[in-house]
């Protein structure tokens, strides 16, 4: 067994920068990862960090931009740590020596992004993402952090108390991809969630393969609700053939989407009559859409995204990055020719509920970044949120965990306090097709501990038994279904009945379609019997956590009767404040999700944001 | 063949492995692991005549020959090529390709790959005779049979899976962080950066350390100390960012001035070549020599 402080799982920004908080307050930390940190996704992040650093500016306007960019669904005082913190946060990494943009005066430049009322989008060419993943691992190597890379985590080591709140974290599971070997990771202080998005449960994403939101099903199953799944963010702009991301960044430069008449329909279609193309996300995506499915879309599915006018010198010098993803995955030079562009999923508002400590629930789990939601998005991600989100909370995860008295969290966690029970009509029963996780281990997220047992080192143990069962059994089966079928139905699924437009029948076929799943998962089996980087297993046990994710975001999708945000619904046309000012969660309880909801929390430090329209 | 499969390892370490696994796999998984082999074996079989039969009936295929080993499983344990035939769409790539034939073929099919979008750097394989990304390569640029073996000058350890720890080791070699003496005194004041000068390193900051320049060096071939291309690039990203000081810069020169380091380059381009990235990464080298000379003379 492996032991250590603080054990973060998962190497993107959010999991290296709390490793670096961790060991800054003196703990032993490792972090452990199924990639080694420099493949992380965070570095295919192209846009910027949003900062108020410049005169002119304030974490306050920051703060009213994210909320009102949130429709009202992300909690004040979420917000506002993050507003506050990023400047520095964001000269830290320029301590560090990351390779930003500058100005002619040698200060980091700053620019435009959808939904925001002041330039302060920091970058590094259309490449801040890889620029921040590599300027943090330095960070690490410097350190000394231990690093377990190419190790897959697959279960927490949880105590069984009968509720969640009570239950304590005591480290995890993790698999060496390269021998195949199981081991138990003790943390003495904590674990650190630090997993990605979900994008792969689309088929259509401009998420990295490994982007399976296995943080985000394992401590689900471990009993952390989920918070706000429905809310999934696509993108504008991603290639059509692969779901390649073309950053916000050309839009904020000053790039024009034209449908198939050659119209620049943000404008003339009044989509968005004061910020054109600089909208918001989820305004741009349907707009687009809409020109599609009014037959003005190019080949039926796409429309061009033009940048030539910005002239080549401005374009190598901020979008470089963007010309060479054009070339090479579109066969489009973007110096010559429009982009071909189509929204495509890319970002989870919601995730593993947390406070703004970063702390979950359970004692000892945090949680921070994409699979997180503390929440600062609430209904829709504002452009250059998402890296201030991961080194932000990361750090505060990470300090947290490591002792750091970082003062009460004004956003409450699990079942305590204010909040109602749901119901939603689903026409399948959701969860485990078998639940009980005695007869197969597969099919459930595993054993946890009993509640007598004290010792951290038996919780550990227990759990590294039930996963060693668990791989066992997917191993031992001759034949059956491969988890590249059962993946693939759930992603074509979910593109064709979850996407940017919903309607309650498609939600609802959607969740026959991830019962199938389920139930045709019970028998998975793995064909490749070696132990040597087992990939075939790997995702197999990967796909089990796709499939959590799908019916999380489908059930809260369903369940959710308004239009907020990125969630819209054909049978809601209207953002329903009476009724819908408030969080949907999704809790395990004995392998069917419980639905719940907590109020959004406006009340800021010194003001309150009252919702107003969003008016475009 | 380039690629160096650790078949010929001495008896004693032979010896170890088989020890290792009688130790820890009881009978009735190796039974297991045999039993699972033989169905294998029957599956992949009627998936390549399947493959075979698909492809004489559709020219828009692409054939690939891919590599194969894997030291645990019986009838992988010598190196061979599988063929694939994989239906053709247009934007089709070598990483596409490869993801066909394992979700349709042989999932036991084994290869790196993550961001499919040339940023994570981990599906760098040898495709017909050249280091590239399998993401990056179009299939339609390339000659069939379509050639997919792992990076050359790289152990492998299964299929396409090459050892990496090597090439990381050397990355590390070369103290791969900022270090600067003088912080600005305000919390949120920039340590300045002229554009110019951002510029200057911009190209070396790209690296993805996917090892294509070190699977295409004969130097790192021949000498396994030689701090390789990569290595040196990133020496080179932090030597010339004005912002780390003369004394951090000497620092830097003396690593990579050792005995493998820039002076082993022998100017052969094909690091510069085969990146993924277009780093002048021969170019870097030869800078870095320069400065090292520049900086000796100051002590004649």
């Amino acid at each position: 067994m492996h032991e250590h402080d603080v054990i973060v799982v998962g190497a993107g920004g959010a999991g290296l920068r709390a490793a670096i908080a961790a060991q800054e307050e003196g703990a032993d930390v490792a972090i452990v990862s199924k990639l080694h940190p420099v493949r992380s996704h965070t570095g295919a992040a192209e846009g910027g960090i949003n900062a108020a650093l410049r005169e002119g500016d304030s974490w306050e306007d920051h703060a009213y931009d994210t909320m009102k960019g949130s429709d009202y669904l992300g909690d004040a005082p979420a917000v506002e740590t993050l507003c506050k913190q990023s400047p520095n946060e964001t000269i830290q990494l320029e301590h560090w020596g990351m390779a930003f943009s500058r100005d002619d005066d040698g200060r980091v430049s700053q620019r435009p992004f959808g939904g925001l009322s002041f330039p302060r989008t920091t970058y590094a060419g259309a490449e801040t993402g890889h620029q921040l993943l590599h300027t943090m691992y330095e960070q690490v190597v410097k350190r000394g952090v231990t690093v377990y890379d190419e190790w897959y985590v697959t279960d927490l080591a949880v105590t069984d108390e009968e509720r969640p709140e009570d239950r304590t974290c005591h480290g995890v599971v993790a698999y060496d991809i390269s021998t195949g070997e199981l081991s138990g990771f003790r943390a003495n202080d904590g674990v650190i969630l630090a997993t990605g998005g979900p994008g792969q449960v689309y088929d259509h994403t401009t998420n990295a393969v490994s982007n399976t939101g296995d943080g985000v099903a394992m401590a689900y199953r471990a009993g952390v609700p989920m918070e706000d799944m429905e809310f999934i963010q696509f993108h504008p702009t991603s290639l059509p053939s692969t779901g390649v991301l073309i950053s916000e960044g050309v839009r904020g430069e000053g790039g024009i989407l034209y449908n198939a008449e050659g119209e620049r329909f943000m404008f003339e279609y009044g989509y968005a009559s004061n910020d054109g193309e600089l909208a918001s996300r989820d305004v741009v995506a349907r707009a687009e859409l809409s020109e599609v499915n009014a037959g003005r879309g190019i080949e039926d599915e796409y429309v061009h995204l033009d940048m030539r006018h910005l002239g080549e010198e401005r374009i190598i010098d901020r979008l470089e990055n963007i010309l060479h993803l054009a070339e090479d995955f579109e066969g489009v030079d973007a110096l010559e020719e429009p982009m071909p562009v189509k929204p495509g999923q890319h970002y989870a508002m919601g995730g593993i509920e947390t406070d703004e400590n970063g702390e979950t629930c359970i004692a000892g789990l945090y949680a921070a970044g994409e699979c997180a939601c503390a929440s600062v998005h609430g209904a829709n991600r504002l452009g250059g949120n998402a890296l201030p989100e991961l080194i932000i909370f990361g750090k505060r995860a990470g300090q947290h965990a490591a002792g750091k008295d970082l003062g009460e969290a004004k956003v409450t966690t699990g079942q305590q306090g204010e909040y109602e029970l749901g119901e939603v009509d689903s026409p399948v029963e959701p969860g485990a097709v078998d639940a009980s996780g005695t007869d197969d281990a597969a099919a459930d997220g595993g054993v946890r501990a009993d509640a007598s047992t004290a010792d951290s080192e038996d919780v550990v143990d227990r759990a590294v038994e039930a996963e060693r069962e668990r791989v066992q059994a997917l191993l031992d089966r001759d034949e059956g279904v491969q988890h590249a079928e059962i993946r693939s139905a759930v992603q074509e699924s979910m593109t064709e009945n979850v996407n940017v437009f919903r309607e309650e029948a498609g939600l609802k076929q959607a969740l026959r379609d991830i019962r199938e799943a389920r139930e045709r998962y019970e028998d998975v089996f793995v064909n490749d019997p070696s132990r040597t980087f087992n990939t075939d297993l790997v995702q197999t046990i990967e796909t089990r956590n796709v499939l959590d994710l799908a019916e999380a975001i489908t059930l809260g999708a369903l369940a959710r009767e308004e239009f907020r945000g990125a969630h819209w619904r054909a049978e809601f046309q209207e953002r329903n404040d009476e009724e819908w000012l408030k969080h949907t969660l999704l809790s395990w309880n004995d392998g069917t999700p419980e639905l719940w909801y907590k109020p959004v929390i406006l009340e800021g430090e010194e003001k309150r944001y009252e919702p107003k329209i969003r008016s475009y | 063949m380039s690629t160096q499969v650790p078949e010929q390892e001495s008896e004693a370490e032979t010896e170890a492995t088989e020890t290792d696994l009688a130790e820890t796999l009881p009978p009735a998984q190796q039974a297991r692991m045999e039993r699972k082999a033989e169905a294998r074996a029957d599956r992949e079989q009627r998936a390549r005549e399947e493959a075979e039969r698909e492809a004489s009936a559709d020219e828009n295929s692409y054939h690939l020959k891919v590599f194969r080993y894997d030291p645990e499983v019986e009838g992988k344990q010598e190196p061979r090529f599988d063929d694939f035939h994989v239906p053709f769409e247009t934007g089709m790539t070598v990483l596409d390709a490869l993801i066909h034939a394992r979700d349709t073929f042989d999932s036991s099919l084994t290869f790196r790959h993550s961001c499919r979008q040339a940023i994570c750097g981990s599906d760098a394989f040898f495709i017909n005779g050249s280091q590239r990304l399998g993401c990056k390569t179009q299939l339609s640029e390339l000659e069939e049979p379509v050639r997919v073996e792992p990076l050359p000058h790289a152990e492998v350890r299964k299929d396409l899976v090459v050892d990496m720890e090597h090439f990381y080791d050397q990355m590390e070699a070369v103290e791969p962080f900022f270090q600067t003496n003088e912080l600005p005194d305000g919390e949120l004041e920039e340590q300045r950066q002229s554009p110019e000068n951002r510029e200057k390193v911009k190209m070396s900051t790209r690296c993805i350390w996917c090892a294509a320049c070190m699977s295409s060096c004969n130097i790192a071939a021949g000498d396994n100390e030689y701090l390789g291309p990569a290595a040196i690039n990133k020496a080179y990203r932090f030597a010339m960012d004005e912002r780390e000081g003369e004394d951090v810069k000497q620092h830097r020169l003396n690593i990579i001035e050792q005995e493998h380091g820039v002076w082993r380059c022998q100017t052969q381009f094909s690091c510069t070549e085969v990146c993924p990235k277009d780093i002048p990464l021969t170019e870097h080298i030869q800078e870095l020599k320069r400065e090292a000379v520049k900086s000796n003379l100051k002590f004649w």
